[in-house]
């Protein structure tokens, strides 16, 4: 029996991308549930997708996994066909929950695997490297959802991926469960592994990664540096009701980062809201002048908020 | 044996044969018999039944074919476990499918069509062990048939038994359910009625006994029995495993694909 993948070219030049989404985008009937998403990863980065509930995560994961077809638009893992680079083990995955079988034990979950994936002899180190050697032969059924969470990380250190790929790691772990499971992938990470997961727990996106892209509806609508998402939620917000307001002059008044216009309202954040108001009361004819502090919880939220407004952020 | 890919970390390479293994077998069969349900239906119930039915004392001296009652009676039996049996294995992708193992077989190397090898492998030794079972509880209460005979019934009765691991197969992709098999179950014991495995044709009223030979059980009872009875039409009998199988097997090609499509 010969078994045969042809890739296009050498697998891995030294600047492959490990992700790259070209405008992809993925409709289920009416529902476009992924529209127009572009993204680059390059490897070794650990990212981390962030959004609600519903905002495209696990679709775009499925994509990069194979599992699915974008509607439009390329997916590419390692420069080749997400379905190839995870038939080949070079891609691999923590899914959120199910998927496993309660009548197998531990250990022979992870042999079965890896005789799939060529790779018996990893076994012991893969059981080992996840924590849950002493458990290998307790039934699956038997297992807490924290140790089932460690088999499936197990089963996805097998192939010894060049990306691995957790979606919604923790969801349902409690708080043991949840730091056992990421001190196990922050050990492994150390390795140079590409990790990209989603959440929509902000502090698991701000204490594991070094990129955070913000899904919302579908769309990226930010992606930085954890430290620049710092920056994002640092400083304050002027919101007021103002007629016709001057985006471009308020926007150049020093401090400030963005600036938002709706009908009549205005929604200013600034490092310098002072300044803002000063301004907006002095030389504008602005009311229900409102300074209000926004902290990282509620970037996340004005970022990923599924109506499409500024939540009202807590008052000063 | 493989074309393999050379990355910066290791060599990676796709398994042989799409990733059907005896390591893969062994594990699978391994939890076929770990499971209480399973074990039931494919050892325990045709057992159970062919005590109740076959061992009544006159059985051991009517004479039937070259053999006794209690021997026909046994070959019924084992016919039926074997059809639960295979049932049973090939419903197993329903279980998979809804518990998401399917899916996360997805994220391996691992070829649909070697899955589904591996489940109709398994069908086929439950099948093997239900058979074995019914033969050795047979023989113990007093089955009399020449040893020819014990070995081609044995064979026949297992080999047809394909015709229902395509159609656990097929009943597997097509309910979605964890708990397939208690709907199979009595779907099974209705067929093996109206097929004449449980009351032979020739004590039917005419149209039932014309309808039995539609039924998807019917063939296989015969033919398992014929070196037993030399008596039906093997034709008849040969054209209903053969149709059958062919419906079964072109269901679950049909329903694996649009499962596959879904990729």
């Amino acid at each position: 029996m010969t078994t045969t993948l042809q890739p296009a070219a050498p697998v891995r030049a030294p600047d492959t991308l490990a992700v790259e989404l070209d405008r992809v985008q993925k409709r289920f009937g009416a529902v476009t549930a992924v529209d127009g998403v572009s993204l680059q990863i390059r490897p070794g980065e650990i990212v981390a997708l962030l959004g609600p509930n519903g905002a495209g995560k696990t679709t775009t994961i499925d994509m990069l996994l194979g599992l699915s077809d974008p509607t439009a638009g390329q997916v590419r893992v390692y420069g080749m066909k997400a379905r190839d680079a995870v038939s080949l083990g070079i891609v691999s995955a923590v899914m959120q929950n199910g998927g496993l079988l309660k009548d197998y034990t531990v250990e022979e979950t992870v042999r079965l695997t890896a005789s799939l994936f060529g790779t018996a002899g990893s076994v012991d180190e893969v059981l080992e490297r996840a924590g849950i050697a002493d458990i290998r032969g307790r039934r699956v059924g038997k297992c807490s959802g924290g140790q089932q969470q460690r088999l499936r990380f197990a089963m996805a250190l097998l192939p010894d991926p060049e990306l691995l790929i957790l979606d919604e790691p923790t969801t349902g772990l409690d708080v043991g469960g949840r730091h056992d499971f990421w001190s196990a992938i922050r050990e492994d990470a150390r390795q140079g592994r590409t990790v990209i997961f989603a959440t929509h727990y902000l502090e698991e996106a701000d204490a594991y990664a070094d990129r955070i892209v913000f899904i919302r509806r579908g769309s990226v609508v930010a992606d930085g540096t954890a430290a620049e998402v710092k920056a994002l939620a640092s400083g304050r917000v002027v919101r007021a009701t103002l007629p016709g307001a001057d985006r471009a002059r308020l926007a150049g008044l020093p401090g400030v980062d963005t600036v938002e216009v709706r009908g009549d309202a205005v929604i200013v954040h600034s490092q310098d809201t002072d300044a803002v108001a000063r301004y907006l009361l002095t030389h504008t004819a602005a009311r229900d002048v409102e300074i209000t502090a926004r902290n990282l919880e509620q970037a996340f939220l004005a970022l990923t908020a599924d109506d499409g407004l500024t939540p009202d952020a807590g008052s000063l | 044996m493989t074309t393999t890919t050379v990355t910066a970390r290791r060599t990676r390479s796709l398994p042989a044969a799409g990733g059907f293994s005896a390591t893969f077998v062994g594990l699978e069969l391994r939890r076929m018999l770990r499971n209480r349900r399973t074990v039931i239906f494919t050892v325990i119930v045709p057992a159970v039944l062919l005590l109740l039915f076959g061992s009544d004392s006159d059985y051991k001296t009517q004479r039937v074919g070259d053999g006794n009652v209690t021997g026909y009676i046994m070959i019924s039996m084992a016919v039926y476990g074997a059809m639960l049996a295979t049932t049973s294995g090939g419903a197993m992708v329903s279980i998979e499918r809804a518990v998401g193992w399917s899916r996360q077989l997805r994220l391996t190397p691992l070829r649909p069509v070697a899955y589904v090898a591996v489940k109709l492998v398994i069908a086929m030794v439950l099948g093997a062990v239900s058979v074995a079972v019914a033969f050795a509880v047979g023989a113990a209460a007093g089955a009399d048939l020449s040893t020819a005979v014990w070995i081609e019934c044995g064979l026949l009765a297992w080999s047809c038994a394909l015709v229902f691991a395509a159609f656990g197969l097929f009943m597997g992709y097509l309910l979605p359910s964890e708990n397939v098999m208690q709907i199979l179950g009595p779907v099974l014991g209705l067929l093996s009625f109206a097929g004449g495995l449980f009351v032979p044709v020739d004590q039917m009223g005419s149209v039932f006994a014309s309808i039995a030979k539609f039924s998807p059980v019917y063939g296989v009872g015969e033919i398992a029995r014929y070196p037993l009875t030399h008596d039906g039409s093997l034709l008849i009998a040969a054209l209903n495993v053969a149709a059958w199988t062919s419906v079964f097997a072109a269901g679950a090609v049909w329903r694996f694909r649009r499962d596959t499509a879904r990729v």
